[in-house]
Parts: structure tokens; C-alpha cells; sequence
């Protein structure tokens, strides 16, 4: 219950921007256009790249656009809040709350995601909608695993933005591995172009990536590229990095209590 | 005296932003990351660029070294202006803490002090990748002395389109102060806009891109001189030649609304 009410009070305290909301829904939209007739004209030299239509590469572009603030591709979220707790030193309190760090920080994520979601998710797909004519899932059972593979890709995005926000326990300042992180989140998750293009080896390594949760995984699973088995297989993948990635964080923040001298303590 | 004041405004902004780079320094790894990162995201742009064409012969009738010449350029002329004067986008973080008040009590312009403000040499990464992909791409042009003129004065040009666009959509916080990102469309958009040959736009866009928000000048219209390509939208050849119009008319109206934006300006009384 406790968790649900962290959730809550992130989501509200996000919501209470709602100027700079619009103003990234725009955003995200013009670049939403923007990629759509690059992609069209890419598509229009070679209908069938990757193995995805016209109309599958547009949506995916738009799908990618509601996804950006939602995963927070960029970093940011919650866990710059504790990046900069760790760098004043505040994360002392933190720490000796009788409540796991992790759970909490987790819990905040998924409100503000739900928050980034339902304005700067929604906003795009209508506008894609009506004006590029985007594919919708093909059937309620898609829609469920697309909202299941979300929140997946949002834990696991929350672990690998967990694991940056930690390195200020040694680094004090996480914001040169969190623009390093950015550039591979960017990268490998398909954000700059479909993984699905990516030839050869660096296909292969892009979709065995935990970055491929972030886009691809959720963009194919909207598109109807995975039925039945792999349906199954796609989000065992996500819940794989998941699991991996949240017992890392966990590990991280026992050696960090352990070693590190707290700021200003 | 009017030349003389410029050098000293320079030599502030100098000042100013060598006070920042002595400040990142404090924190060395997040510096070299930083460099590093910043010079990453911009290689494996391209990189992705060059992923499109292994599924491609040609982006609407240019092939990889043309798009890249677009590329190239664009990004070198972006990477300029917001080394230079990124820091304007946070215009709105100063007014929301009164900072803006402080930089009105000082001796230097304030358009000189918020552009030098936090001034980052992590872009250096961004201006070294670009100068690689033009220079890589400049070894497929035909060059002749014309070309050579046209290619300097568009990256001049081009710095000051952007110039002019980020300072210009910066200036939407002194009314809002929370709709950073709306610059965005405009900034960012503009570059992103100006990595492809234009002609994949509808015919609207592209008049768009020319006359309101002037990016075709960055480098769509001097590109096709520089390849010696007719137009292939069709539009007047004389353009191809405009862009340092472009640059200072951008310019000179970015100035005129932060010079709005500065009397509007109203401080948060915090």
C-alpha cells in the first residue's frame, strides 16, 4: 500500500507541469513528422527493409515518440532525484527509512511513467493516428502484452537509470555516465532507428541488448511481429533484464552503504 | 568604439566560460565522460545514417556521401552555435530562481552572460565528429573557387541560422517559463530536419523550412550548389546563393525578440 501511495505522490507531483507537458507533446510530435517521411521515403526505395512495411515504419516512429518520455530514453525520472540526494548527501535519510531504497525509487518511477504516459504517450499516438494513419493492435490480447511489455520496459529502464544514479556514491556526479548511458539507451533501443535494420552482428547483439526492451520489444509486440511462443519468448526477455538488472541494483546499494563515506555526514 | 565594445564583450564571454571549464574540472571523470558521451551520441547518429543505407542505393536520389555532405555540414554549423550559446535554452531555469536578477546588477550584456553561463566543452565532441563526416564527405565534391565561397559562407551562415533559432525560441520563457522543450521543436527539430534531403518533405514543409523557419539554408540550398544538382523540388536556383540572408535576417530578428523578451521581463520577485 505504501508503495502505491509513493506512486501516487510521483505521479501528481509531475502532473502539476502542465505547460511544459504540452509543450513536449508538440515537441515529440514534430519529430514524430519529421521521422515519419524519412522513414517513408526510406521505405519507398525499399518496401519490405527489416522486414516491416510502410505503414508498420511509421508507426513504429510514433510508437517510439510516445515511448521517449515514458522509458525516460534521456535519463532523468527518479532516480536524478537520487543522484542528487547521493551528491548532498540527503541519501541518508533515505537509507535509514524502514523501507527498501530500491522499492521506493521503483514505486516513484512508475507513477511519474504512468503520468509520462498517459500525456506525453497518448498525445502522440492521437496525432499519429489521424495524421499518418498508424496501425492500432490487432486485438485485445495484443493491447494486454503491449501494456504488460510497457511496464517491463519501464523496470527495467528504472534499473539501468538505478545503476547510474548509484555510480554518485563513488563518482559524486552520475552526469557523465548517465550521458554515456544515454547515447547506448538511444542506440540500442532502437529509438534512432529500428533494431530490425541493424545488419548482421550488430542485430543480433542490439536484440540480445537489455536497451531492446525499452522500443523494439514493445513496438513489435504493437505491430503483431510476435504470436503465440514468441510472444511468450519476447517478454520473458524483458522479465529476464528485469530480474537481472534489479538484483544488480540491489547488489550496488548493498557494496555502497557498505563502503562509501556519506557527503557532509 | 562600436568594434571596440564587441572585443570586450568577447573578451567577457571568454572570461565567463573559462570560469565554467575550470568548474567541470572539479568533477574530472564526469568531464572526460562527458566528451566522451556527448561525441558518442553524435558518432552513432551517424552510424545510423549509414545503417539506412545498407538497405538503400539512395535517400530520394542522394546517395551516401551527398547525404552526408548534408550531414555534415548541418551538424558542424549546430555544433558552433550551441557551443557557443547553448546555454540560453535555460533562460527559464534563471528567471524561476532569480538568477537573471542577479546577471541585471552586473556590467556585462546579459545576452553575453546567460550564453556564457555554464558554457560546456563536452560539445567538442559533436564538433569533432562533425568536421570528420564533412571532411570525409568535401572529398566527393567537385570543388571549383565558386564552390569553395558558397562552402564557407554557408557554414558561417549556417552558425548564425541556428544562432538565431536558439536564441529566438529561448525567448518564448520569458512569457512561460516552463515550456523549454516547445524551443525544442524548433532547435533540435530544425537539425534533425536538415540531416535529410529535403525533398523527402511535402512541397509545404519545404516552403516552411525556407521562409519561416529558415534550416534550408543551413544547408539543403548551398548542398545543391556545392553537387552541382539542379533542384529537384523545382525551386528558384537564386536561393542557393541566400543563405548568408538567412543568417543575418534570422539573426537580426532573434535579436529584436530578446530585446522584447528582456523589457517584458518581469522578475519572479523571489
Amino acid at each position: 500500500m505504501l508503495h502505491v501511495a509513493v506512486a501516487t505522490r510521483a505521479f501528481r507531483r509531475y502532473s502539476t507541469y502542465r505547460a511544459a507537458t504540452l509543450a513536449g507533446i508538440f515537441t515529440n510530435s514534430v519529430f514524430g513528422i519529421i521521422y515519419s517521411y524519412a522513414y517513408l521515403a526510406l521505405w519507398d526505395a525499399n518496401p519490405t527493409a527489416g522486414g516491416y512495411d510502410a505503414q508498420d515504419a511509421v508507426t513504429y516512429v510514433w510508437l517510439g515518440q510516445a515511448l521517449l518520455m515514458t522509458i525516460a530514453l534521456w535519463g532523468g525520472g527518479t532516480t536524478d532525484d537520487l543522484a542528487e540526494r547521493i551528491r548532498t548527501g540527503d541519501v541518508a535519510i533515505d537509507l535509514y527509512r524502514p523501507v527498501g531504497l530500491l522499492g521506493w525509487y521503483l514505486a516513484s518511477d512508475l507513477g511519474r511513467a504512468a503520468y509520462h504516459l498517459l500525456t506525453r504517450g497518448l498525445g502522440p499516438t492521437v496525432i499519429g493516428y489521424v495524421v499518418f494513419d498508424i496501425a492500432l493492435p490487432s486485438s485485445p490480447l495484443t493491447a494486454l502484452a503491449f501494456a504488460v511489455s510497457l511496464v517491463l520496459a519501464v523496470v527495467v529502464s528504472f534499473a539501468i537509470r538505478f545503476l547510474v544514479a548509484s555510480t554518485a556514491f563513488w563518482l559524486l556526479d552520475q552526469s557523465g555516465v548517465k550521458v554515456m548511458s544515454g547515447a547506448f539507451a538511444i542506440f540500442f533501443s532502437g529509438m534512432m532507428l529500428p533494431l530490425v535494420l541493424f545488419p548482421g552482428w550488430l542485430g543480433t547483439l542490439a536484440q540480445a541488448l537489455p536497451w531492446a526492451s525499452y522500443v523494439q520489444v514493445p513496438a513489435d509486440i504493437w505491430l503483431g511481429k510476435h504470436t503465440g511462443a514468441d510472444l511468450v519468448a519476447a517478454l520473458g526477455f524483458q522479465v529476464m533484464w528485469a530480474v537481472v538488472l534489479l538484483a544488480a541494483c540491489q547488489g550496488v546499494l548493498r557494496l555502497a552503504t557498505r563502503k562509501v563515506v556519506v557527503q557532509g555526514g | 568604439m562600436a568594434e571596440s565594445s564587441a572585443v570586450l564583450h568577447l573578451r567577457s564571454y571568454l572570461q565567463i566560460a573559462w570560469l565554467w571549464i575550470r568548474a567541470a574540472w572539479q568533477y574530472p571523470t564526469s568531464f572526460v565522460l562527458l566528451a566522451v558521451g556527448n561525441g558518442l551520441i553524435t558518432a552513432l547518429d551517424f552510424v545510423g545514417l549509414w545503417i539506412m543505407f545498407a538497405h538503400l542505393d539512395d535517400l530520394a536520389g542522394f546517395t551516401l556521401p551527398e547525404v552526408a555532405l548534408l550531414y555534415g555540414s548541418a551538424s558542424l554549423a549546430l555544433a558552433v552555435a550551441d557551443t557557443a550559446i547553448g546555454s540560453v535554452e535555460r533562460i527559464g531555469t534563471y528567471i524561476r530562481t532569480g538568477r537573471l536578477d542577479q546577471m541585471m546588477t552586473k556590467p556585462v550584456p546579459l545576452l553575453v552572460q546567460v550564453c556564457a553561463d555554464q558554457f560546456t566543452l563536452r560539445r567538442l565532441g559533436r564538433l569533432t565528429q562533425a568536421s570528420i563526416v564533412f571532411g570525409w564527405a568535401c572529398t566527393y565534391v567537385d570543388w571549383t573557387p565558386a564552390r569553395v565561397v558558397v562552402a564557407v559562407s554557408m557554414l558561417v551562415s549556417g552558425g548564425l541560422v541556428f544562432f538565431g533559432l536558439f536564441v529566438g525560441f529561448s525567448c518564448v520563457q520569458f512569457w512561460t517559463t516552463d515550456a523549454t522543450e516547445f524551443a525544442n521543436a524548433f532547435t533540435y527539430g530544425g537539425a534533425t530536419v536538415t540531416q535529410y534531403p529535403l525533398n523527402i518533405f511535402p512541397r509545404e514543409v519545404l516552403v516552411g523550412l525556407t521562409f519561416v523557419i529558415p534550416v534550408a539554408f543551413v544547408n539543403w540550398y548551398p548542398c545543391l550548389f556545392l553537387l552541382g544538382r539542379s533542384d529537384p523540388t523545382g525551386m528558384p536556383e537564386a536561393l542557393q546563393f541566400a543563405s548568408p540572408v538567412a543568417g543575418v535576417l534570422t539573426m537580426a530578428a532573434a535579436l529584436l525578440v530578446w530585446r522584447s523578451g528582456v523589457r517584458h521581463y518581469t522578475s519572479t520577485g523571489s
